[in-house]
């Protein structure tokens, strides 16, 4: 064995070790991350674990605070399902804040549309400020305005129906997705219109034909922000209707389904749980798109 | 017809269209923009000077009497030991909210800017507090927290940490939302575990706009990983973390929902803040004179926040 070998030996003995920490260390990175992701998960996701088992779970298992409680002691049961949407309003609850939601995403399209592009084109220097006097109006929050919104809507006829909950509810939905879609269309080149523009096209023919389709991202990011605002709202819903009827999801949920002291957890649980699992897919699929939305809107806007 | 001049090259041999109001900028920009513009004066301009009106009056939810009170109402609110615990659990509630929310945020952000498998399934289960209605999350907590029931005595029974002769005990149940301190730690969880997905989105945002240039820059220069999120990364999303930081904070304090549902502001009125006190005043006591006037005293608060803010994204615009 002469000097050459011993040294080419060495260094695949080195070149093995090195791929053999650098194993060990991409095991590791990967633990950890995996381990980050799940303790992550777990927090967020938790709640809706034992939900969606309590939804299932006999009124003599749920009540015994000796039984495990995060898995079936007894068969599961649809009983409470069935209960929810046979015996209480959840039915209408859903089609009211579907409702809502819909018209309340079309008024906001229908208004925010416009100002934004009037604010990112045509308003010049002080459309810049405008934009910022909008951005700031939707930092008042409900909570002062509630009051002196609830004698309006008395005053107007619309207390205790949905209508009053579509008035006002674009009145949140409108200013963040003005300022979001000014973002957007500002970073379209202005060139496009004004090539389509020396084509014959009208100023407000380019708009609709040239800019609307390139936000379509925006766009939908407005949707999917101003239909789950709707969802979300409490403090308006709970101020201004009172007749179950009426009612949206996240009132109507927690005053029908508690009723002083008794709480229909079964019912409760299931009620969240088909609401939640549908939005939170639907918002991750536009996860993206919000998240660039929110980069043009909000950092380059 | 200057207005239209963009778009219209001089001397381009063209028949003239004649300009129609489609065309006039200065006529579109108002005609875009007052919608938009109406809508806020009617329901939020309007509404906000009424806040003002009414909490200087006595009207109340019944009659239409609009008297003139002064600073009576002000007085009454400031007399109750009710307001000084309101006003310290909401900027309490909002500030410690933020400090855990802003932690775990960067996280998260910095976790999903990664590319691993099942990523889509993980985003979703982080996601979930924060696109569920708010109400509804705060019902499962409800459940989680509750006084007989709760999932956490259990465990924490199992692990001989409650009942007799132990750490929490003697007593069987942790009775989470009924206890001073507790109750509160327990509407700033749930506050925590709603409001950090929102964060983590603003953040990702952030970070996504970092150009990929400085990254490679930093990386052919030979900074670390740790180098790098401290001193390329999280000075560059600074701005926008101040942005998330402002809308956690306007949506804690004028949030109702979660301590409506958890405590109804209660023990007694321990975690009491000033949304949830302006709505039992305002609507359920009837007394809107009274209400308005504790939720002006958001007003304040908030316009702090804002400012504050306001002063961050400014240094933005310099970088």
């Amino acid at each position: 064995m002469n000097n050459q070998e011993i040294i080419s030996r060495k260094g695949e003995g080195l070149a093995a070790n090195q791929r053999f920490r650098e194993t060990i260390n991409a095991i590791l990175r990967q633990v950890a991350l995996y381990t980050t992701v799940g303790l992550m998960c777990l927090f967020a996701f938790f709640p809706f674990l034992v939900l969606m088992i309590n939804t299932f779970r006999e009124d003599q298992d749920l009540y015994r605070p000796q039984n495990f409680p995060f898995f079936f002691n007894d068969p599961p049961t649809l009983f409470h399902i069935t209960q929810l949407f046979k015996e209480t309003n959840y039915v209408v609850f859903l089609r009211n804040s579907v409702f809502v939601g819909l018209v309340v995403v079309l008024i906001t399209l229908a208004i925010a549309i416009p100002a934004a592009y009037s604010l990112a084109r045509l308003t010049g220097k002080w459309g810049e400020r405008a934009g910022i006097a909008i951005f700031m109006v939707y930092l008042v929050p409900p909570t002062l305005l509630f009051l002196p919104l609830f004698r309006m809507v008395v005053a107007l006829h619309l207390n205790d129906t949905i209508w009053s909950l579509i008035v006002v509810y674009p009145t949140i939905s409108i200013p963040f997705s003005t300022w979001l879609l000014m973002g957007f269309f500002k970073s379209i080149p202005k060139d496009l219109e004004e090539a389509a523009m020396v084509d014959g096209y009208s100023r407000a023919a380019a708009f609709l034909k040239v800019v609307m389709p390139l936000s379509l991202s925006g766009i939908i990011a407005v949707v999917v922000f101003t239909f789950t605002l709707t969802l979300h709202e409490f403090i308006y819903a709970l101020t201004f209707i009172s007749s179950s009827a009426q009612r949206t999801l996240s009132v109507g949920v927690p005053t029908e389904l508690i009723r002083g002291d008794v709480f229909f957890w079964q019912g409760l649980s299931a009620a969240t749980i088909i609401v939640a699992i549908p939005v939170g897919i639907l918002y991750n699929l536009v996860l993206d798109r919000l998240i660039s939305g929110f980069t043009m809107g909000a950092v380059k806007g | 017809m200057s207005d239209s001049t963009i778009g219209t090259i001089p001397g381009q041999e063209k028949p003239r269209r004649l300009l129609s109001l489609a065309d006039s900028e200065r006529f579109l920009g108002s005609a875009f923009l007052l919608p938009a513009v109406i809508y806020i004066i009617a329901l939020v301009g309007v509404p906000f000077v009424a806040a003002i009106g009414f909490s200087v009056s006595d009207v109340t939810v019944g009659s239409t009497a609009f008297d003139f009170r002064g600073f009576q109402n002000f007085e009454a609110i400031l007399k109750t030991p009710q307001f000084l615990r309101a006003l310290s659990n909401s900027i309490l509630f909002a500030v410690v909210t933020q400090v855990f929310v802003i932690i775990g945020a960067n996280l998260i952000a910095q976790v999903l800017a990664m590319d691993f498998r099942g990523k889509w399934i993980a985003r979703f289960f982080i996601m979930m507090p924060w696109a569920t209605p708010v109400a509804l999350g705060a019902i499962a907590w409800l459940w989680l927290l509750d006084s007989k029931f709760s999932p956490f005595d259990w465990v924490l029974q199992r692990m001989h940490l409650l009942g007799p002769h132990t750490l929490f005990g003697p007593r069987l149940h942790m009775v989470f939302l009924g206890r001073e301190q507790l109750a509160m730690a327990s509407i700033i969880v749930v506050n925590v575990w709603r409001l950090t997905p929102l964060a983590s989105v603003i953040l990702m945002a952030g970070l996504t706009s970092i150009s990929h240039d400085i990254l490679d820059q930093a990386n052919v220069d030979g900074s670390g990983f740790w180098r790098t999120l401290f001193e390329i990364k999280l000075p560059l999303i600074m701005p926008i973390m101040s942005i998330a930081l402002l809308f956690g904070m306007i949506f804690t304090l004028s949030d109702m929902a979660i301590v409506y549902v958890l405590t109804r502001g209660g023990p007694v009125y321990y975690t009491q803040v000033l949304p949830v006190w302006a709505y039992m005043k305002g609507i359920e006591g009837g007394a809107l004179g009274e209400g308005a006037a504790v939720a002006i005293f958001l007003f304040p608060v908030l316009l702090a926040v804002v400012i504050f803010v306001l002063r961050a994204s400014r240094r933005m615009e310099v970088t």
